[in-house]
């Protein structure tokens, strides 16, 4: 099972900058898939909660996020800050299908000695812009970066993802009172509300809605999308560059293990790698999705 | 002279931000008791006033920090070093260089009691990976504690005082980090000793020299990294070792020496400070006294440790 042929191949593929919204899709299947085997591989992590933003997180840094790139990085880069720690197999698959690093890398995730540990450390791989994992802090981080942006009188604008049982931390609030006292329009949140958290459905544990409504009261800008919606990922991520004096909040309603029938709307699978079995069943599942597009390609 | 330590600190980063314009400080509602109201006065652009959101100025400074910002962060010690989680995660372990300024540490806070003091933070502080923790001693002192973490930037922890605390240096000092600062000579004894009771060391060396007791006083501003060849040197040379700080024995200046010299050369040790119990209100003179942390409660149990008599046992057996 530790191989990756069907996933994300950076260096037979074109850039994802290059790609249109379908094509985009199928891109992010690919990246499903690699996320199932670096999971599969390290034998333990998160994979309801990453497949839940890898459709976002693709079109985010396909189309929106500016100069993160392979080599050494731009301080005029945007920044991207994972507050939701445990999605981070998701980012690293974005990450080598960026070409940021090596694809066989993937399946270091969570050993000993990898840049890819189980939840982001900044030290140890770049482009993971602050440590997170620890819930209820990357909203305060993108913030004082959006600041920074702002003091350096630069373009640079701050996204970040947060989980929806992540907004129960108190912390949170606190940051979403000040960026609206900041003002900081070139900061984007994007709420991954996949409904589920480790102990139950969200509205079970510590019920967060009318979600919307309070960021609204916030002061914020908020959008409210389909996050599996390619073209309505793309078009909120367009319109939150647009707007100014407020910090821009989309709510992504999203489905906790999108993509693989048996993952999906299942809290079971918030914590647990999939075994060798359930790794060929999911991988099966989404090739299927692969078939046409293959035969389009042809 | 006596002053606040907080005082020098707020005079100082108000004087740098005209000479670094990458000095950004934020504060938590208490600007002008932690004096970082005179930076915010001076440079209104790069100041952040947080209001009553510790955490949050935490992770803003270090998304700041992580920008190519200079942030100091500043509050009460105790509710600035109590959101340890998100200092662990958002400064140390994301390496950001985020000064945390944490002002009214110990019993000196005195009258509004325990909850505004901080007796448990260098502890805190002390055991995150990398994080330096620097507690200093008087006005001179500061200053150039203050100067030297803007041209260095590092995670760190800065400790200062409410209460004025005497001049124990000269305007010659030269503060040198992670070096130990030897104050008076002794051979005796080697009392290692930070921030505001340092003085009251001084004093106490001085009364027990009447005595007959030749007792070497040593400044540990900086607790960590801590100067591990001079506590080790002062150690072989004197035979006996007292620790004095206003925090917790537990996990403080006490500990760190107790470790230190318990790996490497024990050494007999009597450890002065706050003796696993909570603080009250009082003055911080009458404060001092209770917990023998004065000039004269200092000298007291220094002799009891030098003489071998039980009044030091007693006063040792209830705690750490």
């Amino acid at each position: 099972m530790n191989r990756l042929d069907t996933g994300g191949d950076s260096l037979n593929s074109p850039p994802l900058s290059s790609l249109s919204l379908e094509a985009l899709k199928i891109e992010a299947v690919k990246l499903r898939i690699d996320i199932l085997r670096m999971l599969n591989a390290a034998g333990s992590g998160h994979p309801g909660g990453s497949l839940s933003i890898v459709d976002i997180l693709t079109v985010l840094f396909a189309r929106h996020i500016r100069r993160v790139r392979p080599g050494i990085p731009d301080p005029e880069r945007d920044r991207f800050v994972l507050s939701k720690g445990h999605g981070v197999p998701a980012l690293y698959a974005v990450f080598a299908r960026l070409g940021i690093i090596p694809r066989e890398e993937l399946l270091t995730l969570r050993k000993l000695g990898t840049r890819l540990q189980g939840h982001p450390h900044n030290g140890s791989l770049p482009y993971v812009e602050a440590s997170t994992g620890s819930l209820g802090q990357g909203v305060s981080i993108a913030q004082g970066m959006a600041l920074a942006a702002r003091l350096d009188k630069s373009e640079r604008r701050v996204y970040t993802i947060l989980g929806d049982g992540e907004i129960q931390e108190g912390q949170m609030w606190e940051a979403f009172l000040s960026a609206a006292k900041y003002r900081l329009d070139n900061l984007i949140a994007i709420l991954d509300y996949n409904k589920g958290q480790i102990d139950g459905f969200t509205s079970d544990v510590m019920n967060i809605d009318p979600v919307t409504d309070k960021l609204v009261s916030f002061g914020w800008e908020v959008q409210r999308i389909d996050g599996h919606d390619f073209p309505a990922i793309d078009a909120a991520l367009e319109a939150a560059k647009t707007r100014e004096g407020r910090p821009h909040f989309i709510v992504a309603d999203t489905v906790k293990g999108k993509g693989v029938s048996f993952m999906e709307h299942n809290a079971e699978w918030h914590g647990k790698a999939p075994n060798d079995q359930e790794t060929a069943a999911a991988v099966e599942e989404l090739e299927q999705l692969l078939i046409p597009a293959m035969a389009s390609q042809s | 002279m006596k002053t606040p330590t907080r005082i020098s600190f707020g005079e100082t980063i108000s004087e740098l931000g005209g000479e670094d314009s990458a000095i950004v400080v934020f504060d938590a509602d208490l600007a002008k008791s932690t004096q970082s109201i005179r930076f915010g006065k001076r440079f209104p652009d790069r100041f952040f006033e947080m209001g009553i959101q510790e955490q949050n100025m935490i992770g803003t400074a270090a998304g700041m920090a992580l920008s190519g910002k200079k942030p100091f962060i500043c509050s009460f010690a105790t509710f600035v070093v109590g959101r340890f989680e998100t200092i662990r995660m958002s400064i140390a372990y994301s390496n950001a260089p985020v000064v945390i300024v944490g002002t009214h540490c110990g019993i000196g806070v005195g009258e509004d009691g325990y909850s505004q003091m901080a007796l448990e933070d260098i502890a805190l502080m002390r055991s995150l990976p990398g994080m330096h923790v620097i507690h200093p001693a008087d006005d001179v002192e500061t200053r150039q504690v203050v100067r030297y973490l803007v041209e260095h930037p590092h995670p760190a922890y800065l400790r200062l005082t409410r209460q004025a605390v005497p001049d124990v240096h000269g305007e010659d000092y030269v503060f040198r980090f992670g070096k130990a600062d030897p104050l008076r000579p002794g051979r005796d004894a080697v009392v290692f000793c930070c921030g505001p009771v340092v003085s009251h060391a001084l004093d106490s060396a001085e009364t027990l020299a009447l005595e007959g007791y030749d007792v070497r006083v040593v400044n540990i501003h900086t607790i960590k990294p801590l100067d591990i060849d001079t506590v080790v040197a002062a150690a072989r040379e004197t035979g006996r070792v007292v620790t004095v700080e206003d925090h917790s024995i537990i996990g403080g200046l006490g500990s760190a020496i107790a470790e230190t010299l318990g790996e490497i050369l024990p050494t007999p040790i009597l450890r002065i400070g706050i003796r696993d119990v909570f603080g009250e209100s009082g003055s911080s003179e009458a404060l001092y006294e209770k917990h023998g942390l004065d000039a004269k409660g200092i000298t007291l149990q220094i002799r009891a440790f030098l003489e071998g008599t039980p009044a030091f046992h007693r006063a040792n057996s209830s705690a750490g």
